[in-house]
């Protein structure tokens, strides 16, 4: 066989073996050439594929809009295009001042914080306040003047109130009345008391809905005057509240006395040796102070009374038949004489004040921890009394015009007074108001109030300091003031608020510094030397021996814990700040404790009928673990009809059951189940820490003696476990401690976060699906019995791990760890996959579910703050640490070349917080207060066991219990 | 081959029995006669079932284009997610459908790897399912972004800012898998379809289909060299997509297992993962392939045999499932961490979806045991029922997985629960809507069975002697 032949031929070309019938088999037959031999075309394939992906990454460029720049044409004095100014001013609720300083940006007030020269702030601010500069921006603030419902003028108003005022100066002023609020300012009172002088007929009448009607009764009762009552909660070891709420409530001075109870707190735990204070507090309705108490002596509120009664017979006289508190109780304040303090409750009766008056002055607390001045207020009367004097002369015909300062008698008067039907009977209302409210809508005029941030006027502290009010913007809707009033009464109509104040103050201080004094006094946010004196009262006067609390089932009316009595209702972030005591947004309930439920056959959510005195209203019911038995509390400030777009029709009207007999409890109600499934939004769904410890406690005694108790060995991971090196922080390395000791649960925090954050509000049922914005929030754990058990308040913000989880799973690096340890939200990269909250084990993240930030309302742009993006939709957002004040003091320091002081940078949750629980700093300063801090021994991170290596970490609860009870 | 069967010319029914994968009597004609003859059969002669079925499917894929438009225009808060829930519908959905497909890819590629005969006529059915599944998962990570615009930032592109994604986090891993998989999916498809477009294109009857199927042919001349080139390629494409059937789950897996939620971290979930994907497509394949082997009388050529085979592969990877279950839960015991145990009594009995996990136990552990007997197995119905049953099992298995251990992590305070809205719901059945929409098309109109691969199964059958060894 030929070796160049194939045996078998099909062709005479194959048979040829010629090149094309080569080629045509190579092609044909693929399988006998080799594939990929041509190594250069794959690497030019890949170069172009290279080159075509560059290509397509040329990106184009966009056209910037046209926008018009405009120069001041006269730059206001110390003012630095995109740095805030802050002013010192101060906010009055129930006509007592508190202290403020307020950020402006390019003249919009945004923030507020506390004046620390203010003896009622130091610098600490509460919800309620922080959460005003919203309501400047109101867009259902009242705009205009209206006559009868429809617009009208000022000037028009100014003839109509002078022909009033002369048509009642023909008679000296009689038929002319004029209706307040409580009043402390001294300017105001001089214009009252200038005009009442002129015209002798017209009166005066002072009413506050939740004002101190029984503190006042119970001075005078006790004193024979109106004594103004401070506290010295620093030098006090043994408290005994009597239903007082006085860390966060309405009560004057409150938010220092929360300052100066948490101090004593903080000292004991770093000095064994320290005396920490001991609150006792007995009360049916759970309290922030409640929360607080070593020893909560659950009570009916009726029969406080009787309890104060008893303690005080038992420091009379010991006797066996005390119940086994009472004895414990007086015989640690007999331990502590002129070392504790026995506070009545501005919600108790008068009586209650007396024996607590005579119960310091026993114990020689009276001019040590318990200080008594003059009363704050211009002209104290008893406001029920003045209101219920108003009411029947309008009955009786005798009022034929009548001036209403603010307030809403016609929502918020006791309820037998009928105050609309004899407000009906006046021929000439007038409504000053910064809402047009169901007040507004039943007068012949109505003027728009200016809000506090756009009026000049002063006003008094818990302790008499008396400060100037001063605006910080021009009033948005030409509001007026009290003081425009008062000159349109006394024929000054063009005479301003502001002339008026300093006029007043000018005659106090009429030397010829007085410009420096005025300056230093605005500059200030006080007036120095108006501070009240101390004053030694007489023996108080046991007067009437306190009535036994009646039996039947008991109604509590309480100011709502987020709005108070309601004149705030239109602000969203107070609506949607989580009440503490149950963390509900935008309702109120009525609380019953769960025994009571139980008997009665009504659980959460059920609408019940109350009847009380004859008067009607439904409303949801809400068991309340801690609260009294046999007892109801509803809460005022709901159920408004024209209070503006936010609070119309929510919740339930319990002004409308609240009589002049019975303005803080009464007894004899009655309710009748209706339906059930009323939808709450709340933001805490579980009550009780299930078996784990996220917040740990012991007593001071127990902590001394083994101060590891917070980081038992299985929580704690060492910092080592790792394979990588550690990343080092030669500059900065923020941190921040919480101290759960100092906290008291009042939510402040969470609201300053949000003024300063630009949080959004995002409404009830968007809080009932679980989507409420906080940054930080405060979690409120249940420990003891379901009947009285333990209320412990843990503020959660970002915990910016060192090994932040959420960091790990964010596909476009939208959330980073900074090179100071900040763990960084980058909103304009982040897409939205919710990724990070999902492994975030602590859950602080909030996401744009829909666009929650309101792009549409332009008067609400005004209290955005201008460092802090505003979020879209579709981003995730967190606690950033407030990374716009760490840069903005980074930047300070820097063109001073200067380092950081420990204390420059103070987040917004720390400088609202009353009881100084928060503490942000570097620890890389090892003197800075948070590094000193987390040397403690009781410092325990959240989830340590997880390695996440948390850099906000908390400072376990200690309590001082009183061994003599077994409870606690 | 038993060549007793092949001597039996009497039978009663199309379908050939158990043993076999092709029935009686067929030559190369008939087999591309019967498969092309759907395609080309007159559009009123469609069966009746084919318009009713698309009739409703395209109502639910109009829903779906509803449910989106408001989606785009009002945000994901429209759906049920909350904080703790951030994953809801959108990501269960996203994994079951991402699992479905799953079967096409086992059949296509490893089946035909391990030649498996009796896969060939079922392999292009299952291919156009797992394309079709991955294109309604695929939809859905992009649906459920909070600004589904910038999606593209997922992708490795370069840009001025000199942002690359984030490569540690599984999402990025999840888009290379899951693209990875759509592509070599239809890729592998399509170039399965060629040598069939080139058969349509010479039996199409008029000139737009031979233009369309020509076109798609991409001029297939069946000569020696292209069929030499194709079987390289195919084969290629069946071992790049090997690895895929258990990369792509995996990967998914990983979404969950490198989490720190307990309920997601564990190193079991890939295995688990990847064979719930090919329980849950078989039972779609299952589910898909009765009822159009019956309306189009295809039964000599989906034959019991191919039924009990899945069957039988269902009740094996049923089986890893249910031991993955039992793994999970021996888990969270042993390891006696407080947080994983507690995921677990929250999935059985404390939590407000603990029934979701006992119908799932029921749907994928009891009820399958019934494939056990060969009497199930041989039952038309009753396979065709506890496929639906596990269609269903596996999709709760993802709820319990994704929603359930959201509901409760570690700190108490921020315990929620989640509840699916209207819109939820509406894109769920709207991607089943499409899902189906596209099978139905696809029978219609695409050669559902391979022709080639028959002709060559019936080649086999007439020559065993020769198929020997291939």
């Amino acid at each position: 066989m030929q070796k160049d032949l194939p045996q078998y031929w099909r062709s005479l070309e194959e048979l040829a073996q010629t090149a094309e019938f080569r080629a045509f088999v190579e092609d044909e037959f693929p399988n006998r050439t080799p594939d990929w031999n041509d190594a250069g075309s794959r690497r030019r394939f890949l170069t172009l594929m290279g080159a075509s992906i560059a290509l397509a990454g040329a990106s184009a460029c966009t056209v910037q809009p046209k926008e018009m720049i405009v120069p001041y044409v006269r730059q206001p004095e110390d003012y630095v295009p995109g740095k805030p100014l802050f002013y010192a001013t101060s906010a009055s609720w129930g006509g007592i001042a508190t202290g403020l300083l307020v950020e402006s940006h390019l003249g919009r007030p945004t923030k507020i914080e506390g004046n620390p020269q203010h003896p009622a702030s130091l610098g600490a601010t509460d919800a309620t306040m922080q959460a005003s500069v919203l309501t400047l921006y109101d867009p259902d603030r009242s705009q205009t003047v209206t006559q009868n419902g429809n617009i009208s003028e000022w000037g028009v108003f100014v003839t109509a109130l002078t022909a009033a005022r002369d048509s009642a100066g023909a008679r000296r002023g009689a038929g002319f009345r004029l209706l307040t609020g409580t009043v402390t300012s001294p300017t105001l009172a001089a214009q009252i008391q200038e005009f009442l002088t002129a015209f002798p007929g017209a009166k005066w009448h002072q009413y506050e809905p939740c004002g101190r009607h029984s503190a006042r009764a119970g001075a005078t009762a006790a004193f024979g005057q109106p004594l103004n009552t401070i506290y010295r909660f620093d030098r006090a070891a043994v408290i005994v509240s009597l239903d007082a709420d006085f860390l966060c409530s309405s009560m004057p001075g409150s938010l220092r006395y929360a300052r100066d109870y948490s101090a004593r707190r903080r000292a004991a735990a770093v000095n064994p040796n320290a005396h920490p204070p001991r609150l006792y507090v007995a009360e049916g309705t759970p309290s922030i102070t409640g929360g607080m108490a070593e020893h909560r002596l659950r009570m009916r509120t009726s029969e406080v009374a009787a309890f104060a009664a008893a303690l005080a017979q038992e420091l009379k006289a010991p006797s066996n038949g005390s119940s086994a508190a009472v004895r414990a109780i007086a015989k640690d304040l007999r331990a502590h004489p002129g070392e504790s303090i026995v506070i009545a409750g501005e919600h108790q009766p008068p009586g209650v004040h007396v024996l607590a008056h005579a119960i310091n002055q026993m114990l020689g607390n009276a001019g040590k921890t318990v200080l008594y001045t003059d009363s704050v207020e211009a002209n104290p009367v008893d406001e029920l009394a003045s209101l219920t004097e108003l009411v029947n002369e309008m009955r009786s015909g005798a009022v034929e015009s009548l001036l209403m300062f603010g307030g809403n008698p016609v929502y918020d008067a006791p309820a037998d007074l009928n105050f609309l039907a004899e407000l009906k009977k006046i021929t000439f209302r007038a409504h000053l108001g910064v809402y047009s409210n169901e007040t507004a809508a039943w007068c012949h005029w109505h003027i728009p109030e200016a809000h506090y941030l756009e009026t000049w006027s002063d006003a008094r502290a818990y302790d008499g300091t008396a400060s100037i009010v001063q605006p910080l913007i021009a009033p948005i809707y030409s509001g007026k003031t009290p003081h425009d009033l008062i000159n349109v009464l006394m024929n000054r109509a063009d005479r301003s608020s502001h002339d008026t104040v300093r006029d007043y103050w000018q005659r106090q201080h009429p030397a010829a510094d007085f410009n420096d004094f005025w300056q230093i006094s605005l500059h200030d946010g006080v007036i120095a030397g108006t501070t009240f004196t101390e004053k030694m009262p007489p023996a108080a006067k046991l007067s009437t021996p306190v009535a036994s609390a009646a039996s039947g089932l008991e109604i509590v009316f309480r100011p709502d814990p987020s709005i108070g009595d309601g004149a705030l209702s239109n602000n969203a972030w107070l609506q949607e700040m989580p009440k503490p005591q149950n963390k509900m947004t935008w309702d109120n309930a009525v609380w019953i404790s769960p025994k009571s439920a139980e008997h009665y056959g009504v659980t959460t959510g059920d609408v019940i009928e109350i009847a009380f005195q004859g008067r009607k209203v439904n409303g949801p019911v809400w068991i309340l673990p801690g609260h009294a038995d046999e007892s109801l509390t509803v809460h005022l400030g709901y159920g408004r009809t024209r209070a503006g777009k936010v609070a119309n029709g929510i919740g339930f009207n319990a002004y409308a059951l609240r009589v002049s007999s019975a303005v803080w409890q009464g007894s004899g109600a009655a309710f009748t189940r209706k339906s059930g499934g009323y939808p709450f939004a709340t933001t805490q769904h579980t009550q009780t820490m299930e078996e784990r410890d996220p917040f740990r406690a012991a007593t001071f005694a127990e902590y001394h003696q083994n101060p590891g108790f917070a980081n038992p060995p299985d929580k704690h991971v060492s910092p080592e476990t790792t394979l990588f090196p550690q990343w080092q922080y030669n500059h900065h390395k923020w941190g921040m401690a919480i101290d759960l000791t100092a906290c008291i649960g009042c939510h402040a925090c969470t609201i300053a976060c949000q003024s300063e954050n630009n949080i959004p509000v995002v409404g009830k049922t968007e809080v009932a699906k679980g989507r409420h914005m906080n940054w930080l929030r405060v979690d409120r754990y249940y420990q003891g019995s379901l009947d009285d058990p333990e209320t412990l308040y843990q503020p959660v913000p970002c915990m910016h791990c060192e090994n932040a989880l959420c960091e790990l799973v964010c596909p476009v690096a939208a959330t980073v760890h900074s090179a100071e340890g900040l763990n960084e939200m980058v909103y304009n990269r982040c897409v939205g996959t919710r990724y990070c909250s999902n492994n975030c084990p602590y859950k602080v993240r909030r996401f744009n579910f829909f666009l929650y930030a309101d792009w549409n309302t332009q008067s609400l742009f005004g209290v955005r703050n201008p460092d802090v993006s505003v979020r879209s939709r579709g981003v995730m957002e967190k606690c950033s640490y407030c990374v716009q004040r760490i840069n903005g003091a980074k930047i300070e320091a820097e063109k001073q070349d200067r380092p950081l002081a420990d204390g420059e940078i103070v987040t917004a949750c720390q400088q609202a917080c009353p009881a100084e629980a928060i503490v942000f700093g570097d620890l890389n300063d090892p003197n800075s207060r948070v590094a000193k801090l987390k040397r403690e021994r009781r410092n325990y991170g959240l989830l340590e066991e997880l390695n996440t290596r948390p850099r906000t970490t908390y400072l376990a609860r200690l309590r001082n219990p009183n061994p003599d009870l077994d409870k606690g | 081959m038993n060549p007793e069967d092949q001597e039996s010319s009497a039978v009663a029914t199309l379908d050939p029995g158990p043993d076999k994968v092709i029935g009686p009597g067929h030559d190369y004609g008939s087999v591309t006669d019967e498969i092309g003859g759907v395609v080309f059969m007159p559009f009123l002669k469609t069966p009746r079932q084919l318009f009713t079925g698309f009739a409703c499917a395209f109502v639910l894929v109009n829903l779906l284009m509803v449910a989106v438009t408001w989606l785009f225009v009002r945000g994901v808060g429209i759906w049920g997610i909350v904080i703790p829930v951030a994953w809801g519908f959108a990501i269960v959905n996203f994994v079951w459908w991402i699992g479905i497909g799953h079967a096409g890819t086992l059949i296509s590629a490893i089946l035909l790897l391990l030649k498996q005969d009796w896969r060939t006529s079922i392999n292009r059915f299952s291919e156009a399912m797992t394309l079709f599944a991955v294109a309604c998962a695929g939809m859905f990570p992009i649906l459920h972004l909070g600004r589904p615009w910038l999606a593209y930032w997922l992708l490795p592109y370069p840009n001025t800012m000199w942002l690359w994604p984030q490569p540690r986090s599984p999402l990025i891993w999840d888009v290379f898998a899951v693209s990875t998989y759509a592509t070599v999916s239809f890729i592998f498809w399509f170039t399965g379809l060629i040598p069939d477009f080139a058969t349509m294109r010479d039996k199409a009857g008029n000139s737009l289909a031979q233009k369309i199927f020509g076109t798609l042919a991409m001029g297939w001349r069946g000569s020696a060299k292209h069929w030499a080139r194709y079987q390289k390629a195919y084969l290629l494409l069946a071992g790049l997509s090997t690895p895929l059937v258990v990369s792509v789950h995996s990967v998914v897996s990983f979404d969950f297992a490198v989490a720190i939620l307990p309920g997601w971290h564990t190193t079991i979930f890939p295995p688990y993962f990847v064979a719930g994907a090919i329980y849950s497509g078989f039972a779609m394949v299952l589910t898909l392939a009765i009822p159009v082997r019956r309306w189009y009388h295809l039964e000599d050529l989906i034959t019991m045999r191919h039924i009990e085979c899945m069957a039988k592969v269902m009740l094996g990877t049923g089986l890893i499932v249910a031991y993955g279950y039992a793994m999970e839960a021996f888990m969270a015991w042993y390891s006696g961490g407080i947080y994983e145990r507690y995921a677990f009594v929250n999935r059985m009995w404390a939590g407000g979806y603990w029934w979701t996990y006992w119908v799932l136990i029921l749907c994928n552990i009891a009820i399958p045991q019934l494939l056990w007997s060969r009497r199930v197995r041989m039952s038309v119905p009753a396979v065709f029922m506890i496929a639906l049953v596990v269609n269903v099992g596996m999709w709760l298995e993802r709820f319990v997985i994704v929603v359930t251990s959201l509901t409760r992590d570690f700190v108490p305070s921020s315990w929620g629960m989640y509840y699916p809205t209207i819109w939820d719901w509406s894109t769920y059945l709207g991607t089943i809507g499409v899902f189906l929409s596209l099978m139905f098309l696809f029978v219609r109109g695409l050669p559902a069975i391979s022709i080639f691969e028959m002709r060559e199964v019936v080649h086999h059958e007439a020559e065993p002697v020769h198929a020997h060894g291939d």
